[in-house]
């Protein structure tokens, strides 16, 4: 299973998607879930880079895509700081516009478009395993 | 991500073309505001030619809609929206903050 190492800047996130939506393609999936992969990827990508990395140049992240029969897994890589995935609350997305609040919307995203979402960190670095089923 | 406004008696129509990402999102960002800065409040987005938004394009759209809404000063409206983004919009209940038109000759009437 091909890895694909990208510098960890926003400018990568193209790349990204593509890598993504050109797997996903060639495994079958519909548009609909291609379009989810891709933005799913996008911003647990954009964490990576905003938060473990906090914008500092010269890092990397890693994308592995994983097709099985019926589902699709991606992996992504860090060496940055652990983030902890699991304390970002839920955003109220029923609020009204003036208590909408501005943060936390990425993971909120994630967590909704993809099935099965589980993050570890090592003294290596961080894991992001994202697996989504076909529908 | 290509922008292109253009002015009405009552409102700005925008039209936003290409993808907005965390790469993109902050020039997105910088051209609602300029239109808020000269004074424009009543803001049509045509998202026909949009081929992809993620939360950093939203949080800009929410940022334009707090700050069009208050005073009661106008509104942000979407004109267009293709649908693998509205279904994006409506997961982050979006959908529920902003007013969306078919037509955006009938948006700009609107106002």
């Amino acid at each position: 299973m091909p890895s694909y190492e990208f510098p960890a800047r926003f400018e990568s996130l193209d790349k990204i998607r593509n890598v993504v939506a050109t797997i996903a393609r060639s495994g079958g999936f519909s548009e609909k879930a291609i379009y989810s992969l891709q933005l799913a990827a996008d911003e647990a990508a954009t964490n990576i880079i905003e938060h473990a990395y906090g914008g500092a140049s010269g890092a990397f992240l890693s994308v592995t895509c994983d097709l099985k029969k019926d589902e699709i897994t991606i992996t992504m890589r860090d060496t940055g700081k652990a983030f902890d995935f699991d304390s970002v609350k839920t955003p109220n997305v029923k609020a009204k516009l003036s208590k909408r609040p501005i943060g936390g919307l990425g993971v909120y995203l994630i967590r909704q478009l993809m099935d099965t979402v589980r993050y570890e960190s090592f003294n290596s670095g961080n894991v992001l395993t994202m697996t989504k089923r076909k529908e | 991500m290509e922008i292109t406004t253009q002015t009405f008696k009552h409102c700005d129509l925008i039209s936003v073309n290409g993808r907005v990402d965390s790469a993109t999102a902050p020039q997105f960002a910088r051209i609602l505001e300029a239109a808020m800065d000269a004074g424009r409040f009543k803001l049509v987005l045509d998202l026909n030619e949009l081929e992809y938004m993620s939360s950093a394009g939203f949080r800009a759209l929410l940022a334009a809609q707090r700050n069009c809404k208050r005073y009661n000063r106008g509104e942000v409206v979407l004109a267009r929206v293709p649908q693998r983004i509205r279904e994006a919009l409506e997961l982050a209940g979006f959908t529920e903050l902003f007013k969306t038109f078919d037509d955006p000759t009938v948006a700009v009437g609107n106002f």
